[in-house]
């Protein structure tokens, strides 16, 4: 069945992504959870209204926070019961997150993903890769370093850029 | 308190398998949170434990399911006895100097990896589904490990000597990583993974690539010692990583907040 053929969402379905649109990531707070492309699908199921949630690394610390602001969120919203549902395939990647969410995440100061590279289209190098550029959020200019390939979080790492000296996060394309 | 006792099927003790190799080695490289060399590496190091912790949740409330005697995951990480963990030894050695540590980091990445990319296609969805996401994270390990063997191993007189004591040290443990017995044989016919055995060919290329680039020499000469922690015979390091991980479960049953 295609998108045009199914059926409009409800009501209540369509309140709920409104709702979840201004949820924002509890470790990147300029970014919704929408925009982060966690939020799969929302649907009811009887009288629960279930969000169905990616999460965005094994590890992360976050997702159980996630969870919780969007039931807040969503009962605030008096559009509960909410139950969330944790949907780990397809795995997340970075190519969900919208346009407008790698718009914010560059006015905050992190450079957004690029599209994530096509896997088994070569021969893996493991010890000898050159790092695609990576254009410093500040001044643009794609004349930087990586100096650390994890940071603060599971999915960013640390660079620098060589023109305007700033030190900046960018969020790892996966 | 008591402790816990799991099933003997092939399915679960495979799952656990994968489960406590990632979740010992994950407790093993998180005790170098405040004592890295460097700052970057003691968050590098504490990333990739999170990573692996977050697999290892993953398959433990699997193997609980399979199992199918209530057990959730805290359960199984914290109320299991050390002979009912069936991680491979090399996972629970203790953390040596960073040298060791990263060409552990290299060799067992190496492993997950190649374990990760078949079990994307597992006939368990939900093991399938934990791999899809755990892939992208152990290929991210290996290259990070991998960098710093060739850094250390190409490195300078000192780095180089203590690169190749790690060597001297991890290799006679890679021998039981592709060991295989009825648990793979069962895993292998009813699709739920791989033989690890079936690793090994691949294993041994991207290490001697890795050891190349690192200008180190891959040790020559059948293994004759077995160590033989897949099977719930551990090391005498064991017990006391057991000891930490599980004190406050152990002290205060249930607690939780």
């Amino acid at each position: 069945m295609s998108v045009l053929q199914q059926r409009q969402p409800s009501a209540r379905v369509q309140a709920a992504w409104q709702v979840l649109e201004t949820v924002q990531d509890p470790e990147i707070p300029v970014i919704s959870l929408c925009d982060l492309g966690v939020v799969r699908e929302v649907r009811e199921n009887g009288a629960l209204l279930e969000v169905v949630l990616t999460p965005t690394y094994s590890g992360c610390p976050a997702t159980e926070v996630i969870a919780h602001d969007v039931k807040t969120a969503l009962q605030a919203a008096r559009l509960g019961p909410i139950a969330t549902v944790l949907q780990r395939a397809p795995a997340w990647t970075t190519d969900w997150i919208s346009a407008k969410g790698k718009a914010a995440l560059r006015d905050y100061g992190i450079a957004p993903p690029g599209p994530v590279p096509l896997e088994g289209a070569k021969p893996i190098c493991i010890t000898r890769r050159r790092q695609p550029p990576v254009p410093c959020p500040r001044c643009a200019s794609t004349h930087t370093e990586r100096i650390a390939p994890f940071g603060s979080t599971p999915c960013k790492a640390l660079y620098r850029c060589l023109a305007c000296h700033e030190p900046f996060e960018h969020f790892k394309p996966i | 308190m008591q402790s816990i006792r799991i099933g003997k099927e092939p399915q679960v003790q495979y799952l656990l398998r994968v489960a406590d190799t990632c979740l010992i080695l994950a407790q093993r490289i998180t005790e170098w949170c405040g004592h890295a060399p460097i700052l970057e590496e003691d968050i590098a190091l504490s990333n990739m434990g999170l990573d692996l912790l977050g697999q290892a949740r993953g398959v433990l409330t699997r193997a609980g399911q399979v199992d199918g005697r209530g057990h959730d995951e805290d359960q199984l990480a914290f109320l299991r006895g050390e002979g009912d963990f069936l991680n491979v030894t090399m996972a629970e050695l203790p953390r040596g100097d960073f040298a060791f540590t990263c060409l552990r980091n290299a060799m067992l990445a190496t492993l997950l990896k190649l374990l990760w990319q078949r079990l994307e296609s597992s006939s368990d969805r939900e093991l399938a589904a934990i791999a899809g996401k755990a892939i992208k994270e152990a290929r991210y390990h290996q290259q990070h490990a991998a960098d710093w063997v060739v850094r250390l191993g190409d490195g300078t007189e000192q780095s180089r000597q203590r690169m190749q004591a790690a060597l001297a040290q991890l290799w006679p443990y890679t021998a039981e990583l592709f060991d295989t017995d009825a648990v793979d044989d069962a895993a292998q016919a009813s699709g739920l993974g791989p033989r690890w055995a079936d690793l090994e060919a691949e294993w041994r290329q991207e290490m001697a690539q890795i050891l190349a680039a690192a200008d180190l020499a891959v040790p020559e000469g059948d293994i004759k010692f077995r160590s033989t922690g897949k099977r719930g015979v551990h090391s005498e390091h064991m017990g006391f990583i057991l000891a930490e991980m599980q004190y406050l479960q152990r002290s205060y049953p249930g607690g939780a907040w």
